[in-house]
């Protein structure tokens, strides 16, 4: 198994992110991450999924995604081709003994505290899979009592736009 | 009075074409149209495609399009039984004509009821469009009566599905939906219309261009990759033609066959492509699969080369995949992107209308030909021919004196004009109708093939006979199958649709039962349904069939057959049911059991032909 990441260009309508997800669901691929948001245009949304899954299979479902009405592209972004970001926020125990040391390691990661009472702190860090991992695991010592995380977003490097192909055709029908 | 034209195509326009023209000078939503209700503008929408027939129930939720609907001169609405006989009756409709089969029921239980036809339509690539009735968008999500999510529960059955909840939206929405019912690969596409949006006024406003960005399939072949499976055509020394029923819903007959005469190879027609090529072409060995004959499979098994034109490489097919052809190189083309390699690698892939597909490899291969001769084929030819000869078709006499039901399928076959349209349920009646009758034409032959639904055969066969009154359709169906939805006979007494049903009665679930006879020991484990010779004859078919409006006959003896069948040719006031008594022993021969490689297929129980161990 590999782990690969797919930007999804799809129709900002209800249900899209269902029909997407069901597909998936349905070869009980497993979905290691989805995040979906709005792109710089109103009537295109972007779900980034991140799957665990031999290449062979992934290419069909690819090909089952792009038969949805509703889905416009769909890009495979390379872990070195691309820029690929998670956002987390951790409630960690932090009481007079511990605030300093938990906060050096905030400082170290380049997080930033977005919370705090007498005892604990809430950080935010964003980074790859891996930074956050080991933000988590300097912070575990402290007692971590609250993890919320989001999906991977991701986009290719370069000046090319994903989205300028399927703006054309929406332009192109409007 | 409308501003905005109804730009409609004709009537009899294949699958193809889009199914709007757009007007050159106005802009859409520009134009304010015609004021009238959301229901009304459905069933203004509806003609507006050229739609011609709908089969349907009314109900709370649709009925506000009832009332407009009563109105319609332009549509013909047949009043069905059950919801599902309307999906299967649309779905037999657009089978027998290539033109979208249309259904509409109401919300909850009505469209739950479509979701067997819907899945049925998906499987085998039915242009379908189904309008279900919704409860009123501020009811929508708190259980109200009769609510059903049907888009969410017909999701992964529909080419695509549209909740209505805006009147102004309907013109453009069953627009869409009729586009992709029927361009690319066919499917059916469902349209939710929530009450409200029926009840709300609205301005009628035909759209003059569609809004669908996701959606544009690929119709026109990548030249290199046909320039390269007519090279291996060229050359391969045993090819096969591997024709799946992508030929007949691409309309691509004549083009498949000038292929089949140019590339002088053997050819193997699918379930679902019988009568794309006629079965009296010397080049056509019948059908491959699970019960294809065994040309059909050896040369499959044996070749070199395997061009699979708008199949889709199904288990019934291809037996166990890891040895389906084991020395075949493949070329795949379909319409489908997602079909190529989703089950063999394909060598060379191509992506396209299949009749655009057949006509440039012919062209290709022509020029092959014209640079390197003909290939030869003769051999090979020598090889298929004596499968071919020492196996053809057939079935062993009954031992218990009843009726072989091959025989009574191949009279009716025999007996029956060239252009008559046979629908079959599922079972072991519809192997034998694949089998044992000869198909000319293509849009002659009707089946559930890929979700395998019991129950299709009379409501498929109403829809074929609306579609095509002027032709003879007779109804194959079984006695297990037939109990399922024969309750659209009515419909077809009261609406002027008189089938033909030849009911292979064996008095069990047959091929469930042939399965038990080969590997369950012979335990008849629920499936005796007491219909035939000597049971209890509930129901008694004859009776059903008067009680229904139509003629019943009943045929128990090899000499009234041949009378029995040209009796029911001759009525064509009602429909007529055929109660055929036949043996439940009679078994469907060839087999490959499930899961096993197709180089195990067995001619009758027990005889291999071993077609693997010459050469």
């Amino acid at each position: 198994m590999t782990r690969h990441t797919l930007s999804v260009l799809v129709e900002n309508k209800p249900g899209v992110l269902t029909r997407v997800s069901a597909l998936f669901a349905r070869r009980a691929f497993n979905i290691h991450s989805l995040a979906v948001g709005p792109t710089e245009h109103p009537e295109i949304s972007r779900i980034t999924v991140v799957v665990d899954v031999e290449s062979n299979p992934l290419e069909q479902v690819t090909k089952q995604l792009n038969k949805l009405v509703n889905v416009l592209k769909i890009v495979e972004l390379a872990p070195n081709a691309s820029v690929q970001r998670e956002l987390v926020l951790v409630k960690v125990r932090a009481d007079d003994a511990s605030r300093t040391a938990v906060l050096q390691v905030v400082e170290l990661f380049r997080a930033h505290v977005v919370d705090v009472t007498a005892e604990a702190v809430t950080v935010e860090a964003t980074g790859g899979e891996n930074k956050l991992q080991a933000l988590l695991t300097a912070l575990e010592p402290y007692g971590i009592r609250e993890i919320v995380q989001s999906g991977t977003v991701a986009i290719a490097r370069g000046g090319r736009s994903m989205t300028d192909r399927a703006l054309e055709r929406i332009t192109r029908t409007a | 009075m409308a501003k905005v034209p109804h730009p409609a195509p004709p009537r009899s326009q294949p699958p193809r074409t889009p199914a709007l023209h757009p007007a050159p000078d106005t802009h859409r939503g520009a134009v304010a149209g015609e004021a009238m209700s959301g229901a009304a503008a459905v069933v203004r929408a509806l003609e507006a495609v050229g739609v011609e027939v709908i089969f349907g129930i009314p109900g709370g939720a649709i009925l506000p399009v009832y009332d407009p609907l009563f109105d319609s001169t332009k549509l013909r609405h047949i009043l069905v039984r059950h919801e599902q006989g309307a999906g299967h009756a649309a779905s037999g409709y657009a089978h027998a004509t290539g033109r979208v089969g249309v259904c509409m029921v109401t919300s909850g239980p009505g469209a739950t009821n479509l979701v067997t036809a819907l899945a049925d339509a998906h499987m085998d690539s039915i242009p379908m469009v189904a309008i279900t009735g919704q409860v009123a968008a501020s009811m929508i999500g708190k259980d109200a009566f009769q609510e059903a999510d049907i888009v969410g529960i017909t999701m992964p059955i529909t080419k695509h599905s549209f909740l209505v909840t805006d009147a102004d939206e309907i013109p453009a929405r069953i627009a869409e939906a009729f586009h992709i019912a029927s361009t690319g690969r066919p499917g059916p596409v469902l349209v939710d219309i929530a009450k409200s949006a029926m009840q709300a006024d609205t301005r009628f406003v035909w759209p003059t261009e569609l809004d669908i960005p996701g959606y544009h399939p690929i119709t026109k072949p990548h030249i290199k990759q046909v320039r390269e499976a007519a090279r291996l055509l060229a050359t391969a020394r045993r090819p096969v033609l591997y024709v799946g029923g992508g030929a007949i819903r691409g309309n691509a007959s004549a083009e498949l066959l000038a292929l089949t005469n140019l590339s002088g190879a053997p050819v193997v027609t699918t379930l679902m492509a019988r009568g794309a090529l006629p079965d009296s072409h010397p080049q056509n060995l019948g059908m491959p699969g699970m019960h294809g004959t065994v040309a059909a499979v050896g040369a499959l098994q044996k070749a070199d080369l395997v061009v699979a034109l708008g199949a889709r490489f199904d288990d019934r097919v291809t037996g166990r995949l890891d040895s389906f052809a084991p020395g075949a190189t493949i070329v795949h083309a379909d319409i489908d992107p997602a079909e190529i390699s989703k089950n063999r690698f394909a060598d060379v892939p191509i992506v396209g209308d299949l009749k655009d597909v057949l006509a440039d490899l012919a062209a290709e291969l022509e020029r092959e030909h014209g640079q390197h001769g003909l290939p030869d084929l003769q051999g090979w030819w020598s090889t298929l021919d004596e499968l071919r000869n020492t196996y053809p078709l057939g079935w062993a006499p009954t031992d218990d004196g009843l009726l072989a039901p091959q025989y009574v399928i191949s009279r009716i076959g025999e007996l029956s004009p060239p252009d008559t349209i046979y629908v079959a349920g599922v079972g072991q009646h519809q192997m034998w109708a694949a089998q044992f009758i000869r198909y000319e034409h293509p849009r002659t032959w009707l089946n559930s093939g890929g979700l395998g639904t019991m129950g299709y055969c009379v409501p498929a066969a109403m829809g074929a006979k609306a579609g095509e009154p002027g032709k003879t359709v007779w109804a194959i169906d079984g006695d297990g199958s037939f109990q399922m939805t024969n309750q659209e006979l009515a419909t077809c007494a009261i609406e002027g649709f008189p089938i033909k049903v030849a009911v292979i009665n064996n008095s069990s679930l047959g091929m469930v039962r042939q399965w038990q006879t080969l590997f369950y020991e012979s335990r008849y484990s629920h499936t005796d349904l007491n219909t035939g010779h000597e049971s209890r004859r509930i129901p008694d078919f004859v009776k059903l069939a008067e009680a229904y409006g139509c003629v019943g006959l009943r045929c128990e003896n090899v000499k009234d057959v041949d009378a029995t069948i040209k009796k029911a040719q001759e009525i064509d006031d009602r429909p007529v049911v055929v109660d055929f008594v036949v043996s439940r022993d009679a078994m469907v021969w060839p087999m490959v059991a499930s899961g096993v490689s197709n180089d195990n297929i067995q001619y009758a129980r027990g005889i291999s032909p071993a077609f693997d161990r010459d050469e």
